[in-house]
C-alpha cells in the first residue's frame, strides 16, 4: 500500500477511445492495492487488475483536466480525465509503481486467495500430470526413456527435470551435446508420435560458430533418427530466418551443418525474432487504435505492420512439422536461438495438428504446460511481470493463440474448445493471478514455491468450463490423432478482433450464433432428462392405475403435480450461459456507438459508451 | 434466329473438367442453345454440370499440340476448365461458348425458353404488386396516396406504373416536379417509420444547374412530408464537389435558400467504372492463393472494395439515425436516383424495419427499392469480375448492396429469416438466371417484353416450401428492435461465402452449419416429444382424479 497515495478520486471523465467528438462518461475513480477501479454514474464498473496495465501516459494538461491514459496488456486502452493534476500525477505515480512490482512476492498470485483449503489447492496443482501426459503419447517405450540427468536442474537450468530422450544417449552424449548448445538447451523429446512412431525434437541452436563440431551432439542426433525406426531421415528445422542463423555464427553460434551430421535435413523457415514481433504488433495496435480510421489506412496498417506475415510464417512452419511427421514418419528437431520462443511455438502448433487431444479443454492445458511452461518459455520476461528490461517483451504467447484461433475458424468442429477460452488464458497469461505463469522456467517456479504459495489456474478454467466449450465439437470427426491440414493462403488469416478489441464492444458482432447454440445444447440436455422423468412418471400411474396406496407414496416422494404446471424446461429459457447476452446488446447497440457521423451526433446527447465488467476476472478476483 | 446454327459441334467425348479443389473428372460434354452440360461417365461417381451460357463471363482458349483446353469464368466467380481433345472441336466448341454467352437480344435468353419442372404454388409476378404493398401504408397514415400519373411509363419512363406520393400533391404538380429531376424521378415514398411516422424519399437530383433553377412543386412537395417546426435531412450519395460539378452538367443539389427545412449532408459513394474495377481487382486478388500476406493484403486494400462496403453501410446508418433517432425525415439521392440512392435507401430499410429482415419482406424489398425503382439490371449485371470490354454501364451496385445485408446479418446472425445462401442465391440469379425477374432494366421494359407472361418469376420458385427451406435461417428469431451494425474497419469483413466461395475448400464449414442445423431440430423434436408426455401425463392424472371422485 505503500505506492498509493489517493485512493478515491471523483468526477473523474472516461472518455470513448473511438469518438472523435470526444463523447465521455463521468464517475470515481478508486485505486486499491490489486486494482484501478472505475464506477461511472450508472454503476457500471471497469475493474482493471494494475498488473495488466502495460504503460501509463500522462498527456499534457487540458482545460477540463489532466488526461491519463492507460494501456492494458488484454488491449484494453482507457482515457481518463482527472481534475486535478495533482490527483493525476499521484495516480500515476502508484500506476507506475503497482504495474511494475520489483519482486516476484508482489505479484498478485501470493496474495490472491480463492478460499481454497490447502488439499483443494495441491489437488489443483495436480490437475496436469506431465508424466501422465508423456505415457499418453507412448513413451517411455523400446527407443524412449526419461533422463534424470537433468533432475537437479545441474545440465540445463531452463529445462525441466524430467526430461525424455533417445534410449541410446547415454549421460556423456547429453552433456556433451547440452555443453554444444546455447544455454544447455539439449535436444530433447517434445511430441511423440505412437503411430509414425516419429518424435518432435526441441532444443537450441548450436554453438557451432564458423567450423565447430562436437561430435557428442552429432551422436545426440543420431541417436534421435534411430530411435525412430520408420524413416532414418530426420529433419532439422531453424525456426529463424537464415541470415539471422548466419548472423549467429560470428557471435559463436550458428545452426547445424549438414555435412557434420549424418542423415539430416535441415530446414530454415524464417521466422522473426521476438524484437520484431513486439514492434509488429505495436504497429498494428496503433493502427487499430486510430480514430475514424477508414479502411485504406486499416489495410494498409495491417500489411505495414507485418503481424499476419508473422502469424502466417508461424503456422506455414507448424505446417511443415507435421508434413515430415505425418508424410514422411520422420523424425523433426526444432530449434530457433535459445529454444524458448518460436521453438514452443512451432512444437506446440505441431502437436495441436497431429493429436487431436491437445484439442480437448483439458489437452490444451497439458499443451501450455509441456511445451511453454516447462520447457522454459520466459513468460515472466515476455509478458514483463517485473519491472524490467523492456526489450524482453514480446507477444509470442499471444501470437501462438492467434494461431490456434485461426485453426477453429478453418475447423469449427476439431476443438472442444471456444475463443472464449483462449481470450481468458490470454487475460490470466498476464494477470500474475495465477502461479502456472509466473517466473521464467520451472527451477524458478520452484524456488518461488509456486504450489505451495500460489493456486493453479486450470482447475479455475474446468470448473467453468461450459463457458470455455465450443457446442459445434465433434470428436467423432476427428478420432485420436486425425490430421489437420489447414490451408494456409494469405486470405484465411484474419484480424483477431475479438483479441485486439476485446473490450471494444461495439466492434464486435451483436449476437453469437456459437452463444445460441451452446444455449440450445444445454437445453437440449435438460428436455432429454425431463423426457426420462415424464416417461417414469406414466409409467407408474399406468402400473397402478388402482394402487391408491402406492400412489399416495409416490405423492410424498414427488410433491410435485403443481409443479408440473410450470415444467422445467422453462426455466432454462433464461439460460445460465451468457447466451440472453445478445438480446441485451442489442439494446445496448446505439447509433452513438458506431459513429456513423459524427455530425448528427452533435446534436444526438451523448449516449454513454459500453464499458463494463468483462470476462468474469474481476468476478474471480474480488 | 437457330441456335443450331451457332453450335457446329454439339457433342464432344473424353473431355476433362477441372476445377479448384476438385479431382479432375473425365466425361462428355454438351452444347445447347442455352446450357454447357457435362456429364461424367464413371458409373460409381455420376456427375452432371449444367452452366448456363449467360452464365459465362469470358472464356478463353489454348492449345497444347491437338489438346485444346477453354478456360471458362463465370459471372458467379467460379473458374472451370475443359480439356478438348481435338483441334477442329474445341474451336468450334469454343466459338461457340463465345457465340451463346454473348447473344445480344433479350428475347434469346434463357428465361424466354425455360419451363418449370416444379408445380406453381403462387405466381411470383403477383406476389408484391404496388397496391397491396401500399394497403399496408394506408392503414397506418392517410398521408400518401398512390398516383397512377406514370401507369403508361410516359412521365418518366424509369419508374413504375404507379408510385405513392404525399397526398397534398396532385398529379399535375408531380409533372411539374418532374421535369425539375433528372430523368423525371421526382420523390416518392421509399418508407415509412411507423415507429415515429418520420418518411425516407428517394428521386433523382434537381436540374438546377448552374443558374439556381428552383421548382415550387418541389419544395412542396418535400416539405409536405415535414412535420411542422421539423427540420429533414437530404442525404446527397455524392461528396459536395462531385455535387457541384454536376451543376454545370444541368444537375445540381438543393439549394439551402430554396429548402430552409432541410439540411443537406454529402457522402461519397462511388459508382460505375470505380465499382466494376474494384469488383475486377478484388476477385484477382482472392483467384491467386499465392499471393504471400503483403501482397494480398495490399492488393485486398487496392480493390476498395471494402471501402465502398463501408461507405454504403455509413450512410444507410446515417438515413437510418436521422429518421429513428433525430425523427427527421429524409429524402435520399445522388445523380439519376438508380443505384447508390436504391442502396442507401434498402439498407436504411433493412436495419430500421423488421420485416425487411424476412424472406418475404426481404423479396418485396428488393422489389421495390430494385426492380420497380429502376436499377438498370441488364445494364449493370451484364458482365461481372471478368469482363474484358471496358462498357460504362456494368458496375456491381446490387452485388455491393448484398455484401452490405451479408456485413449486418454476420453482425446480428439471428436477426434476419433468411441465411447466406439467399443472399448468394439472388447474386447468382441477377446475374445469370432461367427467370425473368432480373431482366430489363425497368419496370417499363419488362412490361414491353412482356416478361409476366412470357417468363417464370424468380419468386414463384423461391417462395415454394422445398426451396425456401434451404434459405432459412435456423436460429432467426424475429427482432422488432431497429440494428445498428458497426462499420468499423475492424468490424467488417471479406464476403467469403462469395469471393472465396471456390477458392478454399469448405468442407469443415460445411459440417460445422449441418451440425448446427442438426442440434437444433434435436431441440424441436424434444421440445415436441416433452410438450407430447406432458399432455399424456395430464391425461393420466385427470382419470385417476375422476376415479377417485367419481
Amino acid at each position: 500500500m505503500e505506492h498509493i497515495r489517493t485512493t478515491k478520486v471523483e468526477q473523474v471523465k472516461l472518455l470513448d477511445r473511438f469518438s472523435t467528438s470526444n463523447k465521455s462518461v463521468t464517475g470515481t475513480l478508486y485505486l486499491t492495492a490489486t486494482h484501478l477501479l472505475f464506477i461511472d454514474s450508472s454503476q457500471r464498473e471497469t475493474w482493471i487488475l494494475h498488473h495488466h496495465i502495460a504503460a501509463v501516459e500522462k498527456l499534457p494538461l487540458t482545460t477540463s483536466g489532466c488526461p491519463l491514459v492507460i494501456q492494458c496488456k488484454n488491449f484494453r486502452v482507457v482515457h481518463f480525465v482527472v481534475p486535478r493534476e495533482r490527483d493525476c500525477h499521484d495516480i500515476y505515480n502508484s500506476l507506475l509503481q503497482l504495474s511494475k512490482p520489483a519482486k516476484y512476492e508482489e505479484l498478485y498470485a501470493f496474495s490472491y486467495n480463492p478460499k481454497q483449503n490447502e488439499s483443494e489447492q495441491v489437488k489443483g496443482w495436480q490437475l496436469i500430470d506431465l508424466a501422465e501426459e508423456y505415457k499418453r503419447m507412448g513413451v517411455p517405450n523400446a527407443y524412449w526413456q526419461l533422463s534424470d540427468a537433468n533432475r537437479d536442474y545441474k545440465i540445463c537450468e531452463t529445462y525441466p527435470r524430467e526430461l525424455y530422450v533417445p534410449r541410446t544417449a547415454s549421460k556423456p552424449i547429453i552433456v556433451g551435446s547440452s555443453k554444444f548448445r546455447s544455454k544447455g538447451r539439449f535436444p530433447v523429446l517434445s511430441y511423440y508420435h505412437k503411430n509414425k512412431e516419429a518424435a518432435i525434437c526441441r532444443c537450441s541452436q548450436p554453438l557451432s560458430g564458423f567450423s565447430a563440431r562436437c561430435l557428442e551432439d552429432e551422436h545426440m542426433l543420431q541417436a534421435i533418427s534411430k530411435a525412430n525406426p520408420s524413416n532414418r531421415y530426420m529433419y532439422v528445422m531453424d525456426t529463424r530466418p537464415k541470415l539471422n542463423a548466419m548472423a549467429n555464427r560470428a557471435a559463436g553460434k550458428g545452426y547445424e551443418n549438414e555435412d557434420n551430421y549424418s542423415n539430416i535435413r535441415f530446414q530454415f523457415v524464417g521466422i522473426e525474432n521476438i524484437h520484431v514481433m513486439r514492434s509488429s504488433l505495436q504497429k498494428l495496435l496503433e493502427v487499430s487504435g486510430t480514430r475514424g480510421l477508414s479502411v485504406s489506412d486499416f489495410l494498409s496498417g495491417l500489411e505495414n505492420s507485418g503481424w499476419l506475415r508473422h502469424v502466417k510464417a508461424v503456422m506455414d512452419a507448424a505446417v511443415f512439422l507435421v508434413k515430415a511427421i505425418a508424410v514422411e514418419s520422420a523424425s523433426v528437431l526444432v530449434h530457433c536461438s535459445d529454444g524458448w520462443d518460436r521453438t514452443s511455438q512451432v512444437c506446440s502448433l505441431g502437436g495441436l495438428l497431429l493429436d487431436s487431444y491437445y484439442r480437448t479443454i483439458k489437452g490444451f492445458m497439458v499443451l501450455i504446460e509441456k511445451d511453454w511452461i516447462s520447457f522454459g518459455h520466459k513468460f515472466s520476461d515476455r509478458c514483463g511481470q517485473l519491472d524490467g528490461d523492456p526489450k524482453e517483451i514480446s507477444p509470442v504467447f499471444t501470437q501462438f493463440l492467434e494461431c490456434v484461433w485461426n485453426l477453429t475458424e478453418q475447423f469449427p468442429q476439431a476443438f472442444e474448445y471456444n475463443e472464449a477460452f483462449l481470450l481468458q488464458i490470454h487475460e490470466h497469461v498476464h494477470s500474475c493471478q495465477f502461479g502456472n505463469f509466473l517466473g521464467n522456467c520451472q527451477k524458478e517456479r520452484e524456488e518461488l514455491k509456486v504450489k505451495e504459495k500460489t493456486y493453479s489456474l486450470w482447475p479455475f478454467l474446468l470448473a467453468e468450463r461450459k463457458k470455455y466449450e465450443n457446442p459445434l465439437y465433434n470428436p467423432d470427426c476427428f478420432p485420436e490423432l486425425t490430421l489437420l491440414e489447414p490451408n494456409t493462403a494469405s486470405f484465411n488469416f484474419k484480424f483477431w478482433t475479438s483479441m485486439y478489441h476485446q473490450f471494444d464492444r461495439s466492434m464486435h458482432p451483436r449476437q453469437s450464433v456459437l452463444n445460441v447454440i451452446m444455449n440450445l445444447k444445454e437445453q437440449n440436455k435438460q428436455l432429454e432428462e425431463d423426457i426420462k422423468e415424464l416417461e417414469a412418471k406414466i409409467r407408474q400411474r399406468k402400473g397402478q392405475s388402482d394402487g391408491i396406496l402406492v400412489k399416495e407414496h409416490q405423492q410424498s416422494a414427488h410433491p410435485a403435480p403443481v409443479a408440473l404446471k410450470t415444467p422445467p424446461c422453462f426455466k432454462k429459457e433464461q439460460p445460465p450461459i451468457p447466451g440472453n447476452d445478445a438480446v441485451r446488446t442489442i439494446e445496448g447497440s446505439n447509433t452513438a456507438d458506431n459513429r456513423y457521423s459524427e455530425l448528427v451526433s452533435e446534436f444526438s446527447k451523448a449516449e454513454p459508451a459500453v464499458v463494463s465488467l468483462e470476462y468474469g476476472v474481476a468476478r474471480m478476483t474480488c | 434466329m437457330e441456335f443450331a446454327e451457332l453450335i457446329k459441334t454439339p457433342r464432344a467425348d473424353n473431355v476433362v473438367l477441372h476445377r479448384p479443389f476438385h479431382a479432375a473428372v473425365e466425361g462428355t460434354l454438351c452444347l445447347t442453345g442455352h446450357h454447357l452440360i457435362f456429364s461424367s461417365r464413371s458409373r460409381d461417381n455420376a456427375e452432371e454440370l449444367w452452366l448456363l451460357h449467360s452464365n459465362i463471363d469470358s472464356s478463353e482458349k489454348r492449345f497444347v499440340g491437338s489438346l485444346g483446353t477453354i478456360t471458362i469464368k463465370c459471372k458467379d466467380l467460379r473458374i472451370i476448365q475443359l480439356d478438348i481433345p481435338g483441334m477442329e472441336e474445341c474451336l468450334n466448341i469454343a466459338s461457340s461458348i463465345e457465340a451463346l454467352s454473348t447473344l445480344d437480344s433479350v428475347t434469346l435468353m434463357y428465361p424466354f425458353f425455360y419451363r418449370p419442372m416444379f408445380e406453381l404454388e403462387e405466381d411470383g409476378w403477383c406476389s408484391f404488386l404496388p397496391d397491396k404493398e401500399f394497403e399496408l401504408l394506408s392503414s397506418v397514415t392517410d398521408e400518401w396516396r398512390l398516383s397512377c400519373i406514370n401507369k403508361d411509363f410516359s412521365v418518366c419512363p424509369s419508374y413504375p406504373a404507379v408510385v405513392v406520393v404525399p397526398k397534398s400533391i396532385n398529379d399535375e404538380e408531380l409533372r411539374r416536379v418532374a421535369v425539375f429531376r433528372q430523368g423525371s424521378r421526382f420523390p416518392v415514398l421509399s418508407y415509412y417509420h411507423r415507429k415515429n411516422g418520420m418518411v425516407m424519399m428517394r428521386s433523382s437530383q434537381p436540374l438546377t444547374g448552374t443558374n439556381g433553377r428552383r421548382c415550387k412543386e418541389d419544395e412542396k412537395l418535400i416539405n409536405a412530408t415535414l412535420r411542422p417546426g421539423k427540420r429533414g435531412f437530404i442525404i446527397d450519395t455524392r461528396s459536395l464537389n462531385v455535387a457541384q460539378q454536376a451543376r454545370a452538367r444541368g444537375g445540381g443539389f438543393e439549394q439551402e435558400v430554396h429548402y430552409p427545412q432541410w439540411r443537406r449532408i454529402h457522402k461519397g459513394i462511388e459508382r460505375f467504372n470505380i465499382l466494376q474495377e474494384s469488383l475486377i481487382k478484388l476477385v484477382e486478388a482472392c483467384n491467386d492463393q499465392s499471393h504471400n500476406m503483403d501482397r494480398w493484403l495490399s492488393k485486398l486494400e487496392a480493390s476498395n472494395w471494402l471501402t465502398h462496403v463501408k461507405e454504403i453501410l455509413t450512410t444507410a446508418c446515417l438515413a437510418a439515425q436521422c429518421i429513428d433517432r433525430e425523427g427527421a425525415s429524409v429524402l435520399v439521392h445522388g445523380s439519376e436516383g438508380t443505384d447508390s440512392t436504391l442502396q442507401v435507401t434498402s439498407l436504411a430499410q433493412i436495419i430500421l424495419d423488421p420485416r425487411c429482415r424476412t424472406i418475404r419482406g426481404f423479396e418485396s424489398l428488393v422489389v421495390r427499392e430494385w426492380l420497380q425503382a429502376g436499377h438498370p439490371f441488364q445494364q449493370r449485371c451484364a458482365q461481372s469480375a471478368y469482363s474484358n470490354s471496358k462498357q460504362k454501364w456494368e458496375a456491381p451496385v446490387f452485388l455491393l448492396f448484398l455484401d452490405c445485408v451479408w456485413q449486418i446479418l454476420r453482425q446480428f446472425p439471428c436477426s434476419f429469416e433468411f441465411n447466406e445462401q439467399f443472399l448468394i442465391m439472388l447474386f447468382e440469379h441477377a446475374y445469370a438466371s432461367q427467370f425473368g425477374t432480373f431482366l430489363g432494366n425497368n419496370e417499363n421494359e419488362r412490361a414491353k417484353l412482356k416478361l409476366p407472361q412470357k417468363t417464370m418469376s424468380l419468386w414463384s420458385w423461391v417462395n415454394r416450401t422445398e426451396e425456401m427451406n434451404r434459405f432459412k435461417n435456423p436460429i432467426y428469431e424475429a427482432n422488432s428492435l431497429v440494428i445498428w451494425p458497426a462499420v468499423a474497419p475492424q468490424s467488417l469483413q471479406l464476403w467469403a461465402g462469395v469471393f472465396l466461395r471456390w477458392n478454399r475448400p469448405s468442407k469443415y464449414l460445411d459440417e460445422a452449419q449441418e451440425e448446427m442445423v442438426r442440434i437444433i431440430k434435436y431441440n424441436k423434436e424434444l421440445q415436441d416429444k416433452v410438450k407430447v408426455l406432458r399432455r399424456h401425463l395430464a391425461e393420466l392424472e385427470e382419470d385417476e382424479g375422476m376415479r377417485e371422485n367419481p
